[in-house]
């Protein structure tokens, strides 16, 4: 039983904005920018994106090709460790699924995980199956624009079931794994996995 | 990178407020003593839940500013007019009382004397709290250990706030720089200063950083806290100076657009 503080009322929400939030979470309007270091500035002629395979097997788009590639645009809640929560983000990009199964015809074979490699030397790992099935894109695109570059344009990972510092900004390569391992924040103190549901913020919350 | 087998859990604890110290008119400083408190590093920060009556619940996230060698807990907070729970911390709480935290929490924003070299901080307004436990935790570090320690990490920090009664830490910091000639302060105000102000009157900019902080060629570690257009911009700058990006550290906060 959590301590009662007394005199603290909170803020009173609606019964829908209550539902739509997870645990320790509070709603803004804004959309904060939260990064370990200096945004990273790279020329779209020299930006490319990579998935490659456990075995080294590479696909590689460069920024025409992969903007060319059939797009998708998703509105979605966003869950930020540091406990903001933004809801009905629109954004538009490239499904994971339509990366993985392009670069299937190139030889990349699957593997369990995933290692989201960014500029500026930022990572964070997931399950695959937590970028299969609908459920994660590589944005260029949001509210109608193109990404601005301290939201991690020109390109950002968008998992939005997972908490935010999933999504890599700057994102340019996906690297297959045959086994899991921690990326940067992951290796600092924060949750492995990162459902903002369950309140898996930080390394030991079940 | 190995993995961590069984990471402990960052258990919730409950804190007792021992004091609370008047900063500037919107920031205090709140001294908890943190039973068991697992010790914590310099630049990190811990979680705050508040709970209603009727079982709400409510999380923040506030930097530390009191140093890993203080026994008791200082968290220094902003009060925000339309914060949930800032002006709760900032209003209601009083010595005696209780709240629940957890952490230390954050393990790459953080400094500590053992890392040679000069050091660099640049703050914008509350941004400071973070830094200020880095030159509290240098101050009591290198107490004993003499000049020629003070020497290996010479420091400066450049901090910029509205006004001169928005400076938080004012005295302690210019105390700070009085005893100890390896500490060099500046300010800069932005919005409103005295006639006799002789310092900086404008946001950092890319002429001010080359004026205050270290050469890129003397690799001096950064650490830049404040609101997002502040950091933004001046850790964009440095790196246009030749810092290396990843000697650039940085915590912002606030959105994209928010006035500094």
């Amino acid at each position: 039983m959590a301590l009662i503080s007394r005199g603290f009322r909170g803020r009173r929400q609606s019964a829908e904005t209550a539902g739509r939030l997870p645990p320790g979470q509070y709603e803004t309007r804004d959309f904060p920018v939260l990064s370990a270091g200096p945004t990273p500035r790279v020329p779209l002629t020299t930006w490319n994106f990579t998935l490659q395979g456990a075995d080294g097997t590479t696909a590689r788009w460069t920024w025409e090709e992969f903007i060319a590639l059939p797009r998708q645009t998703t509105t979605t809640d966003i869950h930020c460790v540091t406990k903001w929560s933004k809801f009905g983000t629109v954004w538009e990009g490239i499904s994971v699924d339509t990366l993985l199964s392009e670069a299937a015809t190139k030889g990349v074979k699957s593997s369990p995980y995933v290692m989201a490699r960014s500029d500026g030397g930022y990572a964070t790992n997931l399950p695959l199956a937590d970028v299969m099935g609908g459920k994660a894109w590589i944005a260029f695109m949001y509210d109608g624009a193109p990404l601005a570059p301290e939201h991690g344009g020109p390109a950002r990972l968008l998992v939005p079931h997972l908490y935010f510092w999933k999504s890599a900004k700057w994102v340019r390569e996906l690297r297959l794994m045959e086994s899991d391992a921690p990326g940067f924040w992951e290796s600092l103190g924060y949750h492995n996995y990162g459902d903002p549901w369950r309140e898996q913020r930080y390394a030991g919350d079940e | 990178m190995n993995r961590v087998d069984t990471p402990q859990r960052i258990v919730w604890r409950l804190a007792t407020v021992v004091d609370v110290v008047p900063e500037t008119a919107r920031t205090r400083t709140i001294v908890f003593d943190v039973p068991e408190w697992p010790g914590h590093r310099a630049g990190q920060h811990v979680d705050v839940r508040l709970t209603s009556a009727d079982g709400y619940q409510a999380e923040r996230s506030y930097s530390i500013a009191s140093p890993p060698e203080d026994s008791r807990l200082a968290l220094t907070v902003e009060k925000l007019e339309d914060g949930e729970v800032s002006p709760y911390l900032s209003d209601d709480l009083r010595a005696g009382d209780q709240i629940e935290l957890r952490g230390p929490i954050g393990g790459y924003f953080v400094w500590d004397v053992s890392l040679p070299g000069p050091l660099l901080l640049v703050a914008g307004g509350s941004g400071i709290v973070p830094l200020m436990a880095m030159l509290r935790h240098r101050d009591v570090a290198l107490e004993r250990a003499g000049a020629l320690a003070r020497h290996q990490v010479p420091t400066r920090l450049l901090y910029s706030s509205r006004k001169w009664d928005e400076v938080i830490y004012r005295d302690e910091l210019a105390r700070l720089a009085e005893k100890d000639a390896t500490v060099e302060v500046t300010h800069t105000l932005t919005r409103e200063q005295s006639p006799e102000w002789t310092g900086f009157r404008r946001r950092i900019d890319r002429a001010m950083l080359e004026q205050v902080a270290w050469p890129a060629s003397e690799r001096p570690r950064v650490f830049v806290c404040g609101p997002t257009p502040l950091v933004e911009s001046v850790a964009g700058t440095l790196v246009d100076l030749g810092h290396e990006p990843e000697r650039v550290k940085t915590e912002r906060f606030g959105p994209t657009g928010g006035s500094a």
